[in-house]
């Protein structure tokens, strides 16, 4: 299948600064890809080379099979895109800033006006269609501005970081409607540094940092791969348990106060560590994206 | 729209054009007030207090009252006003805290579109604004007809010109109180040395020669002309003047901008 997204080697320079170094992914219809990466990892300098916001320094970029240098306003057509900052319209009301907005893509009002109805309830926003927009909580103004990035109804959806700053509720509800766009076959392109999310929504993931991308893959894949499917977690560990540990071959990482033994089958280790030291303290849990996040790219704070 | 100097810009343009009329429509009783009450505020004051003290202007040879003088000078500045300040505080709250042009940069529009749409929006409120003073000013009798209504094209002109004087401006300031430095060094310097309060032979040579480089020199004298009926040599070369100023600015306008946002 031809892919809706083909990213070859990526290069976006700021001055010297890298942002962006040798980036590849190929994205397929249908398929939700996430890009992956904490602060600062060049994600959403990507995104913008996406829409033409960021121009490339050196690389190739096609969407839908062309290239965007050539075709960026027909291929902006065809996408939506949720940023990351919040760009609604003060000076507009929650269905005025979907009316406007279809204009851009030069829609006809009554279709315009059709879909922006469908699409506050779809995000259950209807109620609020006559507010402000700076009278929306936040979860509610997140709902809008992904709503309005599919008043064209694309064909490629790209989320910078939907969900940050999202209560719980909020996000739920966003991955519920995202999971529905996806089910009706919509591709998307997601950027997130919450691995639940992205363990949740992304059929595929490159994890990047300091512009390079570290690892691709399935997230199930990626998390057998770099962590096994369980980790084992010891807290306020004694110089013995080191000891235990390094006798019996164990690779772990020491964060002074708690092991992690990151292990094909932990199984046995978690038997005789919790007969032979006090079990309470080790927790014997399924490996996550976010164990496979901090080995690649470390636990230093960024920014 | 193909001019040399000037990026590609399509006529989608227009779509935020139109965003910008439908945020101002509605709030277009409160926007109507200013242009309609300031015509008045200065008629009371230069007509009933200065005039007095001034009696007659000569102006080109012919002895004309200090009211019918300053009014198309009152005209002129209001379209300055009227594009400088849409294009500078207006557009810099659109495009650096409301994050505006970022979100129509997610559609089919182009960095120069969205600010040309911006510029042709200043203009507009030049044209609203002029064509609202002038029943205003003909209640008193103040304007001759028809050519008069040669300030409503004349306003575009100006609006077009202050209107990429904004957005230049808006391309390179740092931040929003950086504005001050532009009105204060261009913007209130024309607005009181432009031959708008008193002719501009009753300045020292020198100066006359600086004025005649302000845009708003040229459109006063244009709108004088306009208001007055009365022709005179230097109109061809003012009109000149205002448009190479605007084929200077707006593409000017068009490039800085894209530096400054497209990264």
């Amino acid at each position: 299948m031809d892919a809706v997204i083909a990213a070859k080697n990526l290069n976006k320079m700021f001055g010297n600064l890298t942002a962006v170094a040798d980036v590849s992914f190929s994205v397929a219809a249908g398929e939700c890809f996430g890009l992956l990466g904490p602060n600062g990892a060049g994600k959403t300098t990507t995104i913008r080379m996406l829409y033409g916001f960021s121009p490339l320094t050196s690389g190739t970029l096609e969407l839908f099979g062309k290239s965007i240098a050539e075709n960026l306003c027909d291929i902006k057509f065809r996408i939506g895109i949720c940023q990351q900052d919040n760009s609604l319209d003060p000076d507009l009301t929650v269905l005025e800033n979907l009316m406007v907005f279809s204009r851009y893509f030069d829609l006809p009002r009554q279709t315009a006006a059709d879909r922006a109805l469908k699409l506050l309830a779809f995000f259950g926003l209807e109620h609020r269609a006559a507010a402000k927009t700076s009278e929306l909580s936040g979860g509610m103004q997140r709902r809008l501005v992904v709503a309005r990035s599919l008043i064209n109804q694309p064909d490629l959806l790209i989320l910078d970081e939907p969900t940050t700053g999202l209560d719980p509720q909020s996000r739920q509800q966003v991955w519920t409607r995202l999971e529905e766009l996806k089910r009706s076959g919509l591709t998307i392109l997601l950027t997130t540094h919450y691995m639940d999310e992205a363990a949740r929504l992304c059929d595929r993931l490159v994890i990047m940092d300091h512009g390079k991308v570290l690892v691709e893959g399935k997230p199930a894949d990626l998390v057998r791969r770099h962590v096994g499917r369980e980790v084992l977690e010891i807290t306020r560990p004694d110089q013995s348990v080191r000891d235990f540990l390094a006798q019996r071959g164990h690779e772990f990482e020491d964060l002074g106060h708690r092991l992690l033994v990151y292990d094909q089958s932990c199984n046995g280790l978690f038997a005789d560590l919790a007969e032979q030291f006090r079990d309470a303290d080790c927790l014997l849990r399924m490996g996550t994206l976010e164990d496979v996040f901090l080995r690649l790219t470390g636990r230093a704070l960024r920014e | 729209m193909k001019l040399p100097l000037f990026p590609p810009v399509s006529g989608r343009f227009v779509r935020v054009w139109q965003r910008n009329l439908t945020v101002y429509k509605k709030s277009w009783k409160v926007s109507f007030i200013p242009p309609l009450l300031e015509p008045l505020l200065y008629i009371a004051a230069f007509g009933l207090g200065l005039s007095g003290l001034i009696g007659d202007v000569s102006y080109q040879g012919k002895a004309i009252s200090y009211v019918d003088f300053v009014v198309p000078a009152l005209l002129a500045t209001t379209i300055m006003y009227n594009g400088f300040f849409e294009t500078s505080y207006n557009s810099f709250v659109r495009m650096y805290y409301q994050k505006t042009f970022d979100a129509m940069m997610a559609t089919p529009l182009t960095m120069p579109e969205i600010i040309t749409g911006e510029i042709v929006w200043a203009a507009t409120k030049s044209v609203l604004s002029a064509a609202l003073m002038l029943p205003v000013l003909s209640a008193f009798g103040l304007l001759s007809y028809p050519a008069s209504l040669l300030t409503l094209p004349l306003s575009i002109l100006g609006g077009l010109a202050f209107g990429a004087t904004g957005m230049f401006f808006t391309s390179i300031v740092r931040g929003i109180e950086t504005f001050n430095l532009p009105v204060f060094l261009f913007i209130t310097p024309m607005f009181l040395f432009s031959g708008t309060f008193f002719p501009l032979d009753q300045l020292p040579a020198w100066a006359q020669g600086v004025a005649l480089f302000l845009p708003l020199t040229h459109l006063v004298l244009l709108a004088r002309a306009a208001t007055l009926g009365l022709w005179s040599a230097i109109l061809p070369f003012s009109l000149l003047y205002l448009a190479v100023y605007t084929l200077v600015f707006f593409p000017l306008a068009l490039t800085k901008m894209e530096k400054r946002l497209i990264k």
